[in-house]
C-alpha cells in the first residue's frame, strides 16, 4: 500500500485530474484499490488540496508577492510554533516555512499592490512581539514553480521517426 | 550520371522503409508521433556535467582504440553486478560507436562470402543491410503472435543449412517487446551449439523489462560465451542516443579482429562521450542505478497505459515485457501495415511505424513508442479511435 501511495503521489503531482481509472491503468493497480489509497491519503491529510499551477503573469491580474526573511525570538515552550501560527493567519501570507540559515521564517506575501503588501510588513508583520528584524524581496519574475517551466515548452529533441 | 560509380552491392540495398513516412511526417505541423525509438529522457544532468567539465579542461585527444581504460573496466563491472558474467576490460571489450557500430564489426569479422545469417522477424532494421553489406546473406526466421513472436529451436532448426554461419539475436526486442526468458534460451542453446553458430546478441534494451520479466544474456549459458558477442551501449539505459557510445564484449579473439576495423574505420570513440559514460557507470554503481529505475518504472506507467487502451480500442496487443514499443494488430481494421500508419497519418496526424519496416513477419502490426508524455500519448490514442471510428 505504501509503495502504491508513493506511486500515486507522483502521478498526482503531475496531473491531479487523472481520473481513477487511469491511475489504476498506470500503477496496475484495482480501481477500489486506488480510490481507497487516494482517500486514505485525503483523509491523513497527506494530499491536502488539488489545485492548478498558473501563471498569473498571462492575465490581467493585479498581483505584487514577496519573499520575507523574518527574524524571530523563539518562546520559552512554544519554539517558533506560536509565532509561525501568529503569521499565517494573515489572509496574505500564502506560505510560511522554519528555515535553517542566517534567519529563521521564509514568509511569502501576496497582495495586489506594492503599496499594500508594504504595509501589511510594516504594520503588521513587522509589530509582532517576537519579530526582530525583516528583510522583503519582490519577485520580478517566475521562471519555474513546482516542476513547471513557465516560458513555453522547449521542442521535442527528437526524430519523429527513428527506427 | 555518377550512378555509375556506386557499387551494386551498396545500390541493391533497401532504403529503409521507415523513410517514406519520416518524408511525410517532416512536413507536418502538429503531428504527434508514436514513431520515435529513443527514450523521452534528457541524459541525466550529472552525466551531461561530466563531458563539460571534460571539455573544459581540454580533454579532446583521441583515447585508445578499444576505448578508455577507465571506461572499459566500470563496463566491465557493471556487467559482472548486472548480469553476472565476467569479461577481461583489456582483451575482451571493445567500445564502439553505438551498438550500431558493433552490429557492423561483429558482422564483418565473422561473416565470410555467401555466408546465411539468420535473423529474427520482426526485428531492427539494421541487421540485413549489414549482412548483406559485410557480403553474407541475410535470412529471416519469421516469429508469430501465436507465440508471442518468440523464437524456438523449431523455427531456427527449419531455416538452418549447412551455409548458416550466425543468428543475431536482439532481444528485448524492439519492435515487439518480446523478452526472452531464461527457459527460453535453454531451449534454444544446444542448437546453437549443434550447428556450431556465432551469436550475435544485441541487448540494447536489457535495463527496460517489467512485469518481473528479467533479462538474461544467451553469453551466460553453458558453452555459450565463446560463440557469442554480447553488443549494448547506453542509448536506452541511460537516455543517451546522441551520444553514440556503446560496446561490444566478447571472446578476445573477436573482439582483436573486431578492433582491427574499428581501428582503421573509426579509430576510436569520441572521448566525451567516453567520459559522460563513465560518470553514468560509476554514479550508477554508488546510487544502485537509480536514473534507470526511475525511467523504467516511468516507462512501465504508460506501457500498461497503451497495452489497455489499444485494447479497449479493439486493437488486439499484448503486454510487451521489455523495450518501450507496443506491437498492436491492427488485422481486424482489414488493412496492410503500410495502408494504416499511412492514413492514420494523413487523415489523423499520428505517426506510428507499419510492422513491415521491420520484416515481412510485421504484417498486420503497428509498432508505437510509449515514450512519450502521457498528455502527448491521451491525444494520439483519441486521435486513432476517432480514425477507428471512421474506416
Amino acid at each position: 500500500m505504501e509503495n502504491l501511495k508513493l506511486e500515486l503521489l507522483e502521478l498526482l503531482q503531475e496531473d491531479c485530474r487523472m481520473p481513477l481509472e487511469k491511475l489504476a491503468v498506470m500503477t496496475g493497480k484495482a480501481l477500489d484499490q486506488v480510490a481507497q489509497a487516494i482517500d486514505e491519503m485525503e483523509k491523513d491529510g497527506v494530499i491536502l488540496r488539488y489545485r492548478p499551477v498558473i501563471n498569473w503573469d498571462k492575465m490581467q491580474s493585479n498581483r505584487v508577492e514577496a519573499m520575507i526573511e523574518v527574524r524571530v525570538t523563539p518562546q520559552r515552550d512554544m519554539g517558533f510554533d506560536a509565532i509561525a501560527s501568529r503569521i499565517y493567519r494573515f489572509d496574505e501570507v500564502k506560505s510560511v516555512y522554519l528555515m535553517s540559515g542566517g534567519y529563521d521564517l521564509l514568509v511569502l506575501v501576496e497582495a495586489s499592490t506594492l503599496k499594500e503588501l508594504a504595509l501589511f510588513v510594516s504594520e503588521k508583520l513587522s509589530t509582532l512581539d517576537t519579530v526582530t528584524g525583516t528583510a522583503t524581496s519582490f519577485v520580478l519574475k517566475r521562471y519555474k514553480q513546482d516542476g513547471v517551466v513557465f516560458e513555453k515548452r522547449s521542442p521535442d529533441g527528437r526524430l519523429v521517426i527513428s527506427p | 550520371m555518377s550512378e555509375r560509380f556506386i557499387s551494386p552491392l551498396v545500390r541493391d540495398v533497401p532504403p529503409s522503409g521507415i523513410r517514406r513516412f519520416f518524408d511525410i511526417a517532416g512536413t507536418m505541423k502538429d503531428a504527434i508521433s508514436l514513431g520515435v525509438g529513443e527514450p523521452d529522457f534528457v541524459t541525466p544532468y550529472h552525466i551531461r556535467n561530466a563531458a563539460i567539465d571534460s571539455l573544459l579542461a581540454g580533454e579532446t585527444q583521441y583515447t585508445a582504440n578499444r576505448g578508455l581504460l577507465p571506461l572499459r573496466r566500470e563496463i566491465s563491472g557493471y556487467i559482472s553486478s548486472r548480469m553476472h558474467m565476467e569479461y577481461d576490460p583489456e582483451k575482451e571489450i571493445l567500445v564502439t560507436v553505438g551498438a550500431s557500430e558493433g552490429i557492423d564489426l561483429s558482422l564483418r569479422t565473422c561473416i565470410r562470402p555467401g555466408d546465411e545469417v539468420l535473423i529474427p522477424d520482426p526485428g531492427y532494421v539494421s541487421y540485413a543491410p549489414c549482412v548483406t553489406l559485410a557480403g553474407g546473406m541475410p535470412v529471416s526466421v519469421k516469429t508469430d503472435v501465436r507465440d508471442g513472436f518468440r523464437l524456438s529451436a523449431e523455427m531456427l532448426e527449419k531455416c538452418i543449412t549447412p551455409k548458416t554461419r550466425a543468428l543475431v539475436f536482439p532481444y528485448p526486442n524492439n519492435p515487439t517487446g518480446v523478452v526472452m526468458a531464461k527457459a527460453d534460451l535453454e531451449a534454444i542453446a544446444p542448437l546453437i551449439i549443434k550447428h556450431d553458430l556465432l551469436v550475435i546478441s544485441d541487448e540494447i534494451y536489457c535495463e527496460l523489462t517489467y512485469d518481473g520479466e528479467q533479462h538474461t544474456s544467451i553469453a551466460s549459458l553453458p558453452g555459450m560465451r565463446e560463440r557469442t558477442v554480447m553488443l549494448n551501449g547506453f542509448s536506452k539505459a541511460f537516455a543517451m542516443t546522441g551520444w553514440r557510445l556503446g560496446y561490444a564484449c566478447g571472446p578476445a579473439p573477436l573482439i582483436e579482429q573486431m578492433n582491427k576495423i574499428h581501428q582503421y574505420t573509426i579509430m576510436c570513440a569520441p572521448r566525451q562521450s567516453q567520459v559522460a559514460a563513465i560518470e553514468a557507470l560509476q554514479k550508477g554503481r554508488e546510487n544502485q542505478y537509480q536514473d534507470i529505475e526511475n525511467m523504467r518504472k516511468s516507462y512501465d506507467r504508460r506501457r500498461r497505459l497503451m497495452v489497455n487502451t489499444f485494447n479497449e480500442m479493439g486493437l488486439s496487443c499484448t503486454s510487451p515485457g521489455g523495450a518501450f514499443y507496443c506491437f498492436p494488430s491492427i488485422r481486424e481494421t482489414g488493412m496492410t501495415s503500410e495502408e494504416f500508419c499511412t492514413r492514420l497519418l494523413r487523415e489523423k496526424k499520428v505517426v506510428c511505424v507499419p510492422g513491415t519496416a521491420f520484416g515481412e513477419a510485421g504484417e498486420g502490426f503497428i509498432r508505437c513508442c510509449y515514450a512519450t508524455a502521457v498528455d502527448q500519448l491521451t491525444e494520439a490514442f483519441k486521435r486513432i479511435s476517432e480514425f477507428l471510428q471512421t474506416i
